[in-house]
C-alpha cells in the first residue's frame, strides 16, 4: 500500500467514525431525515465561507456552514410549529431551498472558484491527500485527515462526558426536562455536532455519503443490539469496517470510492436486515412459523382436555372438526408425540401424565391473563420446538 | 391547623397556540397527601403536571414547591410520565431505565456508580421487578414498564412525586401493588400526586382530589368534596356516581 492508499482509508474510516456517533441518537430520536437536510442545506454556507476563507478546510468556514445546518433545523422547527405542515414536509421545502441557493452561488461564480456541483454531491475521497498541511515548511499529513481528527476528537469528548445526558434525553425528554437537564440543549448540542461532523466529512465523501455513514451503520447496529453503548460501537465498527471495504472496492473496480463505500454499507444492512439473530427477517419469520404451530399445539391439547369422548379424540377429527388441514395436523400431533404430551391408541389420542400436566398450567396462565409465562413454561416441557 | 404546603400553584395560565387549556388555577397541595387530579379528556391534567415540573412554560402564574420554585427544588421531586410518552424500542434495559432516576442527584457529566446501581436494584425489589433486571424494555408488559416508572420514581427518593396516568393499561395486579406503594410513601410523609382516569376507585385509593377542567373546579379532602355536585361540575353532564354513600 503506498502512503496515499493509507491516508485515504485513514480518512475515511475517520469520517465513519464521526458520523456513526451522532448518527446513532438521531436514528434513535427518528430525525435521520434531518441529516440529510443538514447535508444539503450546508451548501450556501460552505460556498460563503470558501468566498471569504478561499480554503475548504479552513475552520471558519466550518463553523459558517454548520452555522447553517443549525439554521436548517431551526427553520424546520418553525414550519412544523405553526402546525400546517408535519415534518417531513417541512424538511422537504427548508433543504432544497437553501441547497439551490447553494447551487446558484456556486454556478454564478464558476469561473473563479475551485468548487463544483459534482464534487458537493459526491466528494473527492481520492484527492484528499494532495492537499497536504504544512505546519513550518514540514509536511504533517493531509489537511482532511486533521480537520476530521480534530472534529472527531471534540465528538468523541462530548459523548462520553454527556453520555448519561444524550441517553435520558433521547429516551425520555420529559424525565430529562424534570431532572434539569435541557433537553433543548442537549438537542441543539446533537445538531450542532451533526452540523460540524457533515461539514468536516462532506469535503471528503460529498454529501450523500455523509447521510449514508450517519444513518447506515446506526440502523444496522439497532438491528443487533439491546444496549445503548453495544449500539454505538457496532455502529462504529460497521462504519469503519464499510470504509475500508468500500475503498477497496473501488480500487478493484477502478469506481468512485464514495459509491464503493455506501454500497457496502447498504450490503451490510442488507445482509443483517435479512440474518440478524432475533430481529432479523428471515429469524421473525422462523418464530412466526414456530409459534403458529404451537398455538396449534396448545390449542389441541385444550380440546384433548376438554373432551373424553372418544370420537373428538380420534386422530381423523383434528381435520374434520377442528378444520385444519392435513399437513398441519401431522405436524402438530407428530410435536405432541416428539415432546411426550400424547399417546396414540388405535387412532384414539390421549393425553399423558406430562400433557395434562402442561395444558392445566396453561389454562391457569390463559386464566389470569398471564399468557406470556406460557412461553417461559415451555423451556421447561418441550423437548423439541415447533 | 398548621400543615405544611408542598406544591403552591398562583394564577397559573397555559397555552397551546395561544389557547389555554389550564385558565387561572390556583391550588395548594398539602403535605403527605395522596391526591388524584381528575378532570374529562383535554381538561389539562398533564399539563398542569408539566407547567409545574417546568416543562411546559406557563403564560402567567407562578409555581412553588415548599415555597421555592421548582428550579432550586428539583431534587424534592420524581416524575412518572405516561408510558406512552417513551419509545420501548429504545435499545436499553429495566435495570438501566430505573438507574435513570438517579441522574438528578448526581448532576452534569457524573456517571452512575455502585452507589447508584444499588439503589436502583433496590427500587426494582420494591415494584416486584428484580428478576427481570436485565430484560430489554420492549419485551416488558405494559404493567410492568409501569412497575419500572415507579421504581425509576422511587429511586429519586424524592419529597413529592407526580405521576402521570400510571394505571393506564395495566392488569388488575399491577393497579393494586402500584397503589400500595402509593399508599406507603404517603405513609411515610411523602406527598403524591397522580392524574387519575377511574372516578370509580378514587375514594378507595386517594385521600384528596382535584377537579380539574381548564379552570380548576375543586379541590379538597375526598371525603368532602368528592360528590355528584362537582363530578357535574367538571363533567359538564349530570354526573351520579353511585359509589357515594
Amino acid at each position: 500500500m503506498s502512503n496515499a492508499q493509507i491516508e485515504i482509508q485513514l480518512i475515511a474510516s475517520l469520517v465513519a467514525i464521526a458520523c456513526a456517533i451522532p448518527g446513532t441518537f438521531l436514528v434513535l430520536r427518528k430525525m435521520a431525515m434531518i441529516s440529510d437536510a443538514i447535508s444539503h442545506s450546508i451548501l450556501p454556507g460552505i460556498v460563503v465561507g470558501f468566498f471569504i476563507t478561499q480554503d475548504l478546510n479552513s475552520p471558519i468556514l466550518i463553523l459558517l456552514a454548520a452555522l447553517t445546518g443549525i439554521i436548517t433545523v431551526i427553520l424546520v422547527e418553525y414550519i412544523q410549529k405553526t402546525g400546517l405542515v408535519k415534518e417531513d414536509t417541512a424538511i422537504g421545502l427548508v433543504f432544497p431551498a437553501l441547497f439551490s441557493i447553494g447551487v446558484i452561488m456556486i454556478a454564478k461564480n464558476a469561473n473563479d472558484v475551485h468548487l463544483d456541483v459534482d464534487a458537493v454531491l459526491l466528494g473527492e475521497l481520492a484527492f484528499a491527500p494532495f492537499d497536504r498541511l504544512m505546519i513550518g515548511g514540514t509536511d504533517v499529513g493531509p489537511k482532511s485527515l486533521w480537520v476530521i481528527g480534530s472534529i472527531l476528537l471534540i465528538t468523541v469528548t462530548l459523548l462520553i462526558a454527556f453520555f448519561k445526558e444524550l441517553k435520558v434525553s433521547t429516551f425520555d425528554a420529559g424525565l430529562a426536562a424534570s431532572l434539569g437537564f435541557s433537553p433543548v440543549i442537549m438537542h441543539y448540542g446533537l445538531m450542532t455536532v451533526s452540523s460540524v461532523t457533515t461539514v468536516g466529512a462532506f469535503d471528503a465523501v460529498g454529501a450523500i455519503l455523509v447521510v449514508a455513514l450517519m444513518i447506515a451503520p446506526a440502523a444496522t447496529a439497532y438491528l443487533l443490539t439491546t444496549n445503548l453503548k453495544k449500539m454505538l460501537i457496532l455502529a462504529i465498527s460497521f462504519g469503519v469496517f464499510s470504509a475500508i471495504s468500500g475503498y477497496w472496492m473501488a480500487h478493484w473496480l477502478d469506481a468512485s470510492i464514495a459509491g464503493s463505500i455506501t454500497t457496502m454499507l447498504g450490503l451490510l444492512f442488507l445482509t443483517v436486515y435479512l440474518f440478524a439473530p432475533s430481529k432479523g427477517i428471515i429469524a421473525v419469520m422462523y418464530r412466526e412459523k414456530q409459534q403458529r404451530t404451537e398455538v396449534s399445539l396448545l390449542t389441541f391439547l385444550l380440546h384433548l382436555k376438554n373432551h373424553k369422548e372418544e370420537e373428538e379424540r380420534h386422530v381423523n377429527h383434528l381435520q374434520e372438526h377442528i378444520n385444519w388441514q392435513k399437513v398441519r395436523s401431522k405436524t402438530v400431533l407428530d410435536l405432541a408425540l416428539k415432546n411426550n404430551m400424547i399417546h396414540i391408541d388405535n387412532n384414539i389420542v390421549s393425553l399423558t401424565a406430562k400433557g395434562d400436566e402442561f395444558t392445566s398450567l396453561a389454562i391457569d396462565y390463559i386464566i389470569t391473563n398471564e399468557d406470556s409465562q406460557i412461553e417461559d413454561m415451555k423451556d421447561d416441557f418441550f423437548l423439541f420446538r415447533g | 391547623m398548621n400543615e405544611k404546603i408542598a406544591v403552591k400553584v398562583d394564577d397559573l395560565t397555559v397555552a397551546y397556540n395561544y389557547k389555554p387549556v389550564l385558565w387561572d388555577i390556583d391550588l395548594e397541595i398539602p403535605e403527605s397527601v395522596l391526591m388524584a387530579i381528575v378532570g374529562p379528556n383535554g381538561a389539562g391534567k398533564s399539563t398542569l403536571i408539566k407547567s409545574i415540573l417546568g416543562i411546559l412554560k406557563p403564560i402567567a402564574g407562578s409555581v412553588s414547591i415548599y415555597g421555592k420554585p421548582y428550579e432550586k427544588q428539583r431534587s424534592l421531586v420524581a416524575y412518572v410520565p405516561q408510558k406512552g410518552s417513551v419509545d420501548w424500542d429504545f435499545p436499553t434495559t429495566a435495570l438501566d431505565v430505573v438507574m435513570m432516576g438517579t441522574y438528578g442527584s448526581l448532576g452534569w457529566i457524573k456517571r452512575p456508580r455502585q452507589k447508584e446501581k444499588k439503589a436502583a436494584l433496590e427500587a426494582l425489589e420494591k415494584v416486584g421487578m428484580l428478576s427481570f433486571k436485565n430484560r430489554q424494555i420492549s419485551q416488558l408488559s405494559g404493567g410492568q414498564q409501569q412497575r419500572i416508572f415507579l421504581a425509576r420514581a422511587l429511586v429519586q427518593n424524592a419529597s413529592i412525586y407526580f405521576m402521570d396516568e400510571p394505571f393506564q393499561g395495566v392488569d388488575a395486579t399491577t393497579e393494586i401493588a402500584i397503589i400500595n406503594i402509593l399508599k406507603e410513601l404517603r405513609k411515610a410523609g411523602k406527598t403524591v400526586i397522580v392524574v387519575h382516569h377511574d372516578l370509580q376507585t378514587v375514594p378507595e385509593y386517594f385521600d384528596w382530589v382535584t377537579f380539574l377542567n381548564v379552570k380548576k373546579i375543586a379541590t379538597g379532602p375526598v371525603k368532602d368534596i368528592f360528590n355528584d355536585d362537582n363530578l357535574t361540575k367538571t363533567y359538564g353532564i349530570n354526573y351520579k356516581v353511585s359509589i357515594q354513600e
